[in-house]
């Protein structure tokens, strides 16, 4: 799959402003005032600026309204809810602490449920892919949300919270990658059960309809982003999990958290990138690539 | 709605036989005529006379070599367009209602006027039937030719989708594949027309009729051996000649 930076900045970003946004609706930090002021601007810079990155890869967003009406079944209509739910509610709760110094309780934790909800539902609308194997696994949105509460955590100053799930997530992410490369052919996809015509003999793409490209081959057969895949994967584990986790074992200050939390964004991108380019959708069986 | 309706009795499909198909690409070109005039925003190109010309086409025909174990192979051209699935996952996952399938029969249609331009509709289609047009930021696809199949404007014989009107092999039939006497469910039942990718449970209406079996030459029959060798007479003396003119043996 195309790796779109629109959509990689949007994921990575959005995930670590809905994550901070968990952990200030848990009251964890509960700060007021201008300390208040602070967390809930970072956490809407980031879930916000994400939100509006992901406009960017639209053909027509001035229609995005209408994607609020199909919540019973597209999973991306769901997220347009949960997102402007979240922020709605969290925004109400963020103005408690910073105008009035007052945490209301069940509106943070109504907040905090919708911003681990917005980012089940971003997973979600990779993992339902029955095109693109390596996505269609719990471990997407196991990794998603884990990415999201640990990133937050680290975020919002929860040093040992942030620790666990960063192992936790970086457990997830072993298993979507070790086992993502094998799904593919777990699936039994081929270009034989694509053409139907595996049971006259093996069947190889001669020509493809077009000398040019297409839509299809730029969207969805993106094999050039796969070079380094192996060289990527070492470094976003060792930026997004890793140097993190050796960081929060040391004092915890403001420039070690500073320096864990670059370098875990790092590392995210990185792993975010690797998502969408080691992707591979069955479309591409039929232009003989994967 | 993106709920995709019960399953309806008409199911307007294709029937392709892979047999008759020589490859034209003239339905392609049928297609992008008839659907760049009329329904819907034009199929637009990209440089189109440029060194990397590209553009939007809801049928391509691909080709592919198919070896049996023990047999020269055989070209198979295969004609790519919308299936129009019963379980269309295109369709559920559209956030906006602008993807739908028919309930009158089955054809899958695009709103353009409700279309984002997400493309996530295109990623949830195993086939590649769908494509977004760069110059009108909406989805592409396959119409059935809607726009032609119902148009009493038109003489009866051009009430047919551009691309069955036009394939002068006559590769293509168009019909109801919900009813079991129809002509093109009776060619699918006579000839073991299949599904594609059926492993993605999509429930394609339209088929694929296979290649019949093709005659295949004895495998004993060995190239014919060569009965000159050597060039004899006034060959033979200009083969020499010019041999030894410099820059020979190249």
């Amino acid at each position: 799959m195309h790796p779109a930076p629109s959509v990689i900045v949007f994921s990575s970003f959005s995930g670590l402003g809905f994550g901070l946004l968990f952990w200030l609706g848990l009251g964890l930090p509960a700060p007021t005032g201008w300390i208040a002021f602070g967390f809930f601007t970072i956490a809407y810079l980031l879930a916000v600026g994400g939100l509006i990155a992901s406009t960017f890869h639209l053909g027509h967003p001035e229609r995005a309204l209408l994607a609020f009406t199909q919540w019973r079944t597209s999973w991306l209509s769901r997220e347009a809810w949960t997102s402007v739910t979240a922020l709605v509610l969290m925004a109400l709760y963020g103005a408690g602490l910073v105008f009035f110094g007052q945490r209301i309780a069940w509106l943070g934790l109504a907040g905090a449920a919708l911003s681990l909800g917005t980012v089940l539902t971003t997973a979600m609308i990779y993992a339902q892919m029955k095109t693109v194997p390596r996505w269609r696994h719990w471990s997407t949105p196991a990794l998603f949300l884990s990415l999201s509460l640990g990133g937050g955590a680290l975020l919002a100053g929860q040093g040992r919270a942030a620790l666990v799930l960063l192992l936790i997530a970086a457990a997830f992410q072993l298993v979507n990658w070790l086992d993502g490369d094998a799904r593919f052919a777990r699936a039994g996809h081929s270009l034989a059960t694509a053409t139907g015509l595996g049971g006259i003999g093996a069947v190889r793409s001669f020509a493809p309809p077009h000398t040019g490209t297409n839509y299809l081959l730029r969207e969805m057969v993106h094999v050039i982003g796969r070079k380094h895949a192996r060289q990527l994967r070492v470094i976003a584990f060792a930026l997004a999990y890793v140097l993190p986790a050796l960081l929060l074992l040391l004092p915890l200050g403001h420039a070690v958290a500073a320096l864990a939390v670059l370098s875990h964004l790092a590392g995210v991108l990185a792993s975010r990138w690797l998502f969408f380019a080691e992707a591979e959708h069955v479309v591409g069986l039929y232009y003989g690539q994967r | 709605m993106t709920s995709l309706p019960p399953p309806s009795a008409v199911k307007l499909g294709l029937v392709i036989d892979l047999d008759t198909c020589v490859g034209c690409h003239a339905c392609v070109i049928a297609c992008k005529g008839w659907n760049t005039e009329n329904y819907g925003a034009p199929l637009s190109d990209q440089n189109p006379y440029g060194a990397d010309p590209s553009g939007t086409f809801l049928n391509r025909v691909h080709s592919y070599e198919i070896t049996p174990g023990d047999s020269p192979p055989q070209l198979v051209h295969f004609p790519k367009s919308c299936l129009h699935c019963e379980d269309a996952p295109c369709v559920t996952v559209c956030p906006t209602g602008a993807s739908y399938k028919r309930a009158e029969d089955g054809i899958v249609l695009v709103n353009e006027d409700a279309c984002i331009g997400c493309g996530l509709c295109a990623w949830a289609c195993p086939y590649g039937a769908r494509e977004m047009d760069a110059a009108a930021g909406v989805m592409k696809k396959c119409t059935l030719c809607v726009d032609r199949i119902y148009n009493d404007n038109l003489p009866e014989e051009d009430r047919e989708p551009a691309c069955v009107r036009t394939c002068p092999a006559g590769a293509r039939h168009f019909g109801d594949l919900g009813d079991a006497d129809s002509a093109v469910s009776r060619l699918v039942a006579e000839r073991g027309g299949f599904d594609l990718m059926p492993e993605q449970g999509t429930k394609p209406v339209n088929k694929y009729l296979p290649p019949r079996p093709k005659d295949r030459p004895a495998p004993d029959l060995a190239p014919l051996a060569p009965v000159a060798t050597e060039a004899k007479g006034f060959l033979g003396w200009l083969d020499r000649a010019l041999s030894t003119l410099p820059g020979e043996g190249r």
